[in-house]
C-alpha cells in the first residue's frame, strides 16, 4: 500500500518527510548497537513475509504486517519500514525518493501505536487476551494505514477523493485477514519463542 | 527475486561515482515532482528515457519493471479523468470526461515514469553494497545505513528460509484456500519466519561482537571523484534547472 510518485504536491511530500524524520530520529535513538543486527534481520523477515500471498476468494492480497512490526519492534518499526520501502524503491523502483517520507509515515505511525496499545496485554500473562488483542491491533493498524493513505490522497485534491474511498474500502477484508494472521503469529511466537515478544519492553 | 540484475554493466553510468548518482537521483526526483505543466514533464520523461538508454541496460528486465510500475497507475488513469471538475471533453457511458482530468492523469503518468526512469538509471545501476557505502559517505546516520545494509544482506537468506517452510508445509499436504485453516497456517509460517530471523540476528550479533563490533560501520570502499563525475553532476544540475525554467515558461499553454 503505497502512493506512487507524481501524485502528491510539494507541501504534502515535505510534510511526509518531516514527520518521517521525527519518527526515524525516535526509532534510531532507541536502537543501540546491540539491536542493529536483530532489527535488520526482523526487517528482512518482514520484507520476505510481505511476499506471502494470502488467498481471499478468487483474488489474493499480500500481507503488510505493520501492526506485528510495531508489536515486535516498537519505535524501531520506523527505521525498519523506512528501510523496507527504500529497498523496494532501489530494487524495483516501487515508489521513489520523494514519496518515501509520506509512505513511511503512513505505514509506520499506526505500527508504533499498535505496539504501545498491545504491550500491556502482552505483559498480562493471559495468552488468550494477548492473542486477541494483538489480532485486533493488527487489523486496526492496517485500517489506520489505509485511512492515512486515503487521507493523503484526499488532501492531494478532489480528483483523487474517489480513489481514496476505494482504497479504504478495498482494505477492509485485508484488515480482517491481517488481524487473524497477526493474532496467529503472536500465538505461535508465545508458544515457541516468547523472548521475541519481550525484547521490545 | 529480481534484484541487482541491472547493476551488472560497464556503461558510463555504471562506473560513475555512486555518491554523485545518489545526489542526482535525489535532485532530479524532487525537480520532476515539482513540475506542473505537461511540456516540461514530457521533457523530463524524454530525459529519463535517454538516461536509461545511456546506461545500456537489458531491455527485457528494464521494460518489465516499468510495466509493473504502470500497473499501479492504471487505477489513477481509469478514475481521475472522470472525477476532475472542468470542461467536458466527451462522454463515456454517459459519464463526462474532462480535459482537466485527462491532463491530470497524463501529468501523473509522465511524472511517475520519469522518476522511475531516473531511479533505474541512477540507483539500479549501483549495487546495494556501493549505495550503502555512498549513503555512509554522504553522512546519512550510521545506524540507518547499517540497518539498510544488513537487511539487504539477509533478505535472500530469509527468502530461502521461507522457501523451506513452504516446502515443509506443502509436503504435509497444505494447499492455500479461502479458509481459517489457511490463514492460521500462514500465520504460523510468518511466526516461524520471524523467529528464524530473530535467532539468526542474535547469532550474527554474537559473531560480530567476537570480531570486535562496537556499532561502528567501517568504510572499506572509498570512492574517487573523477573529472568525469564532476561533468555528470554539473550536467544533471543544469538539466534540472532547465526543466524548472521550462516549466515556469510553458505551464499555461495546455487547456487553460
Amino acid at each position: 500500500m503505497h502512493i506512487s510518485e507524481g501524485i502528491l504536491s510539494a507541501p504534502l511530500l515535505a510534510a511526509g518527510w518531516a514527520a518521517t524524520a521525527g519518527g526515524l530520529a525516535a526509532g534510531l535513538k532507541r536502537m543501540n548497537a546491540e539491536k542493529i543486527p536483530e532489527t535488520a534481520l526482523l526487517t528482512a523477515a518482514f520484507f520476505v513475509a510481505s511476499l506471502i500471498h494470502v488467498p481471499i476468494g478468487p483474488s489474493n492480497a499480500h500481507l503488510a504486517l505493520n501492526g506485528l512490526a510495531g508489536i515486535l519492534l516498537g519505535w524501531s518499526a520506523f527505521p525498519a519500514i523506512f528501510t523496507a520501502l527504500m529497498l523496494q524503491a532501489v530494487l524495483f523502483q516501487f515508489g521513489g525518493i520523494t514519496t518515501l517520507g509520506v509512505n513511511t509515515f503512513n505505514m509506520a505511525m499506526p505500527a508504533v501505536a499498535a505496539g504501545y496499545i498491545a504491550a500491556p496485554f502482552l505483559r498480562s500473562g493471559r495468552k488468550s487476551i494477548a492473542v486477541a488483542c494483538s489480532g485486533i491491533t493488527g487489523a486496526m493498524s492496517l485500517l489506520a494505514s489505509a485511512f492515512l493513505v486515503a487521507l493523503t490522497l484526499a488532501l492531494a485534491g478532489e480528483s483523487f477523493s474517489s480513489i481514496a474511498g476505494m482504497i479504504f474500502i478495498a482494505h477492509l477484508p485485508v484488515a480482517a485477514i491481517e488481524g487473524v494472521v497477526t493474532g496467529g503469529a503472536v500465538s505461535f511466537i508465545l508458544k515457541t519463542k516468547p523472548d521475541l515478544l519481550k525484547r521490545r519492553a | 527475486m529480481t534484484c541487482e540484475r541491472l547493476a551488472a554493466g560497464t556503461s558510463t553510468l555504471h562506473t560513475t561515482d555512486p555518491r554523485v548518482k545518489l545526489c542526482l537521483a535525489f535532485i532530479l526526483s524532487v525537480t520532476i515532482a515539482l513540475l506542473e505543466g505537461c511540456p516540461a514533464q514530457f521533457a523530463a520523461l524524454a530525459a529519463g528515457f535517454l538516461l536509461v538508454c545511456w546506461a545500456r541496460l537489458p531491455v527485457r528486465e528494464t521494460a518489465g519493471r516499468l510495466v509493473a510500475i504502470n500497473f499501479f497507475l492504471f487505477l489513477v488513469a481509469a478514475v481521475v479523468p472522470f472525477t476532475t471538475p472542468g470542461v467536458t471533453a466527451f462522454s463515456f457511458l454517459s459519464l463526462p470526461v474532462t480535459w482537466q482530468g485527462i491532463e491530470l492523469a497524463l501529468s501523473v503518468w509522465l511524472k511517475c515514469n520519469a522518476i522511475a526512469a531516473v531511479n533505474i538509471a541512477f540507483l539500479a545501476t549501483s549495487t546495494i553494497f556501493s549505495l550503502a557505502h555512498a549513503l555512509a559517505h554522504l553522512k546519512v546516520p550510521s545506524k540507518l545505513v547499517q540497518l539498510f545494509f544488513f537487511s539487504w544482506r539477509y533478505i535472500h537468506i530469509l527468502e530461502e528460509e521461507l522457501g523451506r517452510i513452504r516446502t515443509a508445509a506443502s509436503l504435509r499436504g497444505f494447499r492455500p484456500s479461502t479458509s481459517l485453516h489457511t490463514y492460521r497456517t500462514l500465520a504460523w509460517m510468518t511466526g516461524a519466519l520471524l523467529i528464524k530471523g530473530f535467532e539468526r540476528g542474535e547469532r550474527v550479533y554474537m559473531a560480530m561482537r567476537c570480531r570486535g563490533f562496537n556499532g561502528t560501520f567501517w568504510l572499506l570502499s572509498h570512492f574517487h571523484f573523477h573529472a568525469r563525475d564532476g561533468v555528470i553532476a554539473a550536467a544533471g544540475i543544469v538539466a534540472s534547472l532547465a526543466l524548472l525554467i521550462m516549466d515556469n515558461r510553458t505551464r499555461c499553454i495546455l487547456f487553460n
